[in-house]
């Protein structure tokens, strides 16, 4: 005799909501995304890892009016192997690099987007967390998570140096800055100084094929789903540099991967992405899980001021009952 | 009251005491003008490093010792641990004081080592840790103040501090427990990059019981130390008390260890991975052959076993904090591509920092009245 899944559910509902009443209290309460959150979706299927991004996140970024890079006196920091070479070779996110394109590439490495064979692009920088680890860990507040648009921003006249960011971020999102005796925490800041005049992220404007593109999160996870939808080899008019352009080039459609990365990963991030190899091949740390890290040394902290009380009158207690007995081994007629 | 005024001022050990501190001071001096990346091998993949790992982490384990000692002879009045509570909270002072040092070059700003005090973010354990230090390192002060204030006559601020040593005592121990525990809190946010070997939500109490243990044996083996350099004699009875706390914690603290490695995977320990050797290590140097010494009385009530004991205790306790710090993201760490060993100058800074410690106790035991009356 079959189940079907109608009764299936009935008969295990007893037990469901037993189960549900106890992880209700487990589960904390996931965090709600700010009410202008905007961030970005990269799409790895169409990313042609020109790394326009890279060189203008750089660029704007090393602008006095708020740039994450800005260091007065200093040229915008390109890597380049040597004085003469003429490229900006970045290997990792730096102090120098906010924005990294990297290539993944297996076997022939000829198949576009495929996990064998094939090769994908991928764009790393701040996730831009709901609930960011490295706001909650720093002790006096340099990061912060802005109420509105949700950028996880630095304000370094606070930093003291601890590196307990670097330490926290799931990502390995924060750099720092090694060789100063001034040293600055290092990280994408979603251009929220451009955002601040009425522009948006550098990578976004300058990305040639649509394959990084901000706006509003609610609207970024609906254009990602849509994609996911799409049909392989069929043709869609893929927005470029916004989520709302009108601007949209038409393509044919690359086999997608079942999953938007940062719907739900450490509970959710303000970057998206889509991508057609799996994300721990594109250097994703599979050990990532959809909690919300900073639940986790709440869970400790919350529990502090209960147990100051306790052990503050534990304290007291011992020593009022033990106060004029004769310890072991003391000498009789000790201090009374 | 035993003066140490007899304590001769320039031994040999002493002048290689004084080279360590002078030289320490000067890599010291340097990185406040170079930044950290031109005198360590910090990376952007291991942030922390070994000052950080050994001397503060390490150094606060050691320091437990103070805030146990006081609680035994104040808060539980057990007189018999009397003549070692001066050196012990000593200890513990200089211990943080030292760790203190080492955070103020450790961090990437050092004068701006008192923001936390005045920026609060109560959700950061590390805030919840910098404001431990702070209110522990003052009351440690005070709880070590009557040495000084004996030595220069000052009766009213002794009677003064003799008033609310109690309540220091009481507000010391609270915030010791808890500063300990915190600090084993800080790694709580990073079980994607941590080995299950030491990850587990109970990490900030197996860092209590873990520095309980040290504490114990840091008490110990330097009053045994201070006996022989110092000359004064110490009751083997206390050893023995303090050798058998430091069974009793070791027994819960292998139970709990054993649980845990279950928990993560027994096989994870074994797989000849460096995580896995230095959690062996770590475990059978620190734990198991301690406790299989401790366990057969005669061990435990000889000196000599109980100073072996106390050493090994003392490296595997280190040894621990080391691999939270360092070994257990090592698996992580090295996907990246990346390695960290500690630069010379790491431990020449570390190597004055831990001497000029053993220095300031020296002064406090010839000048102060450090190994004071008994009962």
């Amino acid at each position: 005799m079959a189940i079907n899944r109608r009764d299936f559910l009935k008969a295990t509902s007893g037990g469901a909501l037993l189960l549900a009443a106890g992880a209700s209290v487990a589960a904390a309460e996931s965090t709600p995304l700010p009410p202008g959150a905007v961030g970005i979706l990269y799409d790895a299927t169409l990313c042609i890892g020109c790394k326009s991004c890279m060189v203008n996140c750089k660029k704007f970024n090393s602008i006095e009016e708020g740039g994450a890079l800005y260091t007065p006196g200093r040229e915008i920091p390109y890597e380049r192997a040597n004085a003469e070479g003429p490229w900006d070779e970045v290997t990792n996110l730096s102090d120098k690099s906010l924005c990294l394109i990297s290539a993944y590439k297996n076997g022939t490495g000829l198949q576009r987007g495929e996990e064998i064979d094939g090769y994908s692009f991928v764009k790393n920088h701040c996730m831009h967390c709901i609930n960011p680890a490295c706001v909650s860990v720093c002790p006096v507040a340099a990061l912060v998570k802005d109420s509105v648009s949700g950028a996880v921003t630095y304000k370094k006249e606070r930093c003291i140096g601890c590196r307990y960011c670097q330490v926290a971020c799931p990502f390995g999102i924060p750099k720092f800055e090694w060789a100063s005796n001034n040293p600055r925490i290092v990280k994408c800041q979603l251009c929220s100084h451009r955002y601040a005049t009425g522009g948006y992220s550098a990578c976004c404007e300058y990305c040639p094929t649509g394959a990084s593109i901000f706006g509003p999160v609610k609207e970024l996870r609906e254009e990602a789903k849509r994609r996911l939808a799409l049909k392989f080899g069929s043709s869609y008019d893929y927005p470029t540099q916004t989520v709302g352009s009108t601007h949209r080039m038409p393509k044919t459609v690359s086999r997608y991967l079942d999953r938007v990365y940062g719907l739900s990963e450490a509970g959710g991030t303000q970057y998206l992405l889509l991508a057609g190899v799996p994300f721990d091949r594109l250097g994703f740390n599979p050990r990532i899980t959809d909690q919300e890290y900073p639940d986790l040394t709440w869970a400790y902290i919350k529990k502090v001021p209960v147990l100051i009380a306790a052990l503050l009158a534990a304290g007291a207690i011992s020593y009022q009952v033990t106060r004029n007995k004769d310890g072991d081994g003391g000498k009789p007629g000790g201090k009374s | 009251m035993t003066s140490g005024q007899e304590i001769r001022m320039w031994t040999p050990n002493t002048l290689v005491l004084c080279c360590a501190i002078l030289v320490g001071g000067m890599v010291a001096v340097w990185r406040l003008f170079s930044g950290l990346g031109a005198v360590t091998n910090l990376n952007d993949f291991y942030p922390w490093g070994f000052w950080l790992g050994f001397d503060v982490l390490g150094g606060v384990a050691m320091a437990a010792g103070g805030f146990i000692i006081a609680a035994a002879i104040y808060l539980f009045n057990w007189k018999k641990y009397k003549p070692i509570g001066r050196p012990a909270i000593l200890t513990a002072f200089l211990g943080y004081l030292m760790a203190v040092a080492a955070l103020f070059l450790d961090i990437g700003h050092p004068f701006r080592l008192w923001h936390p005090s005045v920026m609060w973010q109560v959700h950061s354990i590390m805030w919840v840790v910098a404001i431990h230090v702070i209110l522990y390192t003052t009351t440690l002060a005070i709880e070590s103040s009557p040495m000084l204030l004996e030595r220069f006559g000052k009766s009213k601020a002794l009677a003064a501090v003799n008033k609310i040593m109690i309540g220091a005592v009481v507000f010391g121990v609270m915030l010791s427990t808890l500063h300990q525990s915190s600090l084993g809190a800080v790694f709580l946010i990073a079980p994607a990059k941590m080995s299950p070997l030491w990850f587990s939500w109970f990490l900030p109490y197996m860092f209590l019981i873990s520095a309980i243990a040290m504490g114990l044996c840091m008490v110990s083996t330097e009053a045994m130390l201070s006996g022989r350099a110092f000359n004064h004699h110490v009751d083997i009875e206390i050893y023995r008390g303090l050798a058998r706390g430091t069974m009793i914690t070791l027994s819960i603290y292998l139970a709990l260890k054993l649980v845990f490695l279950v928990w993560a995977g027994v096989g994870l320990a074994f797989d000849g991975s460096l995580e896995g050797n230095m959690y062996l290590l770590e475990i059978l140097l620190g734990v198991v052959i301690p406790l299989g010494l401790l366990a057969q009385e005669r061990f435990r009530r000889e000196m000599r076993s109980i100073m072996a004991v106390n050493i090994m205790v003392i490296v595997g306790v280190l040894v621990n904090r080391l691999n939270v710090c360092l070994f257990s993201m090592q698996e992580y760490n090295s996907a990246q591509g990346t390695s960290y060993f500690p630069s010379f100058s790491e431990f020449l800074v570390t190597l004055g920092v831990v001497s000029l410690g053993v220095f300031l106790f020296k002064m406090a035991a010839k000048h102060l009245p450090l190994f004071a009356k008994a009962g």
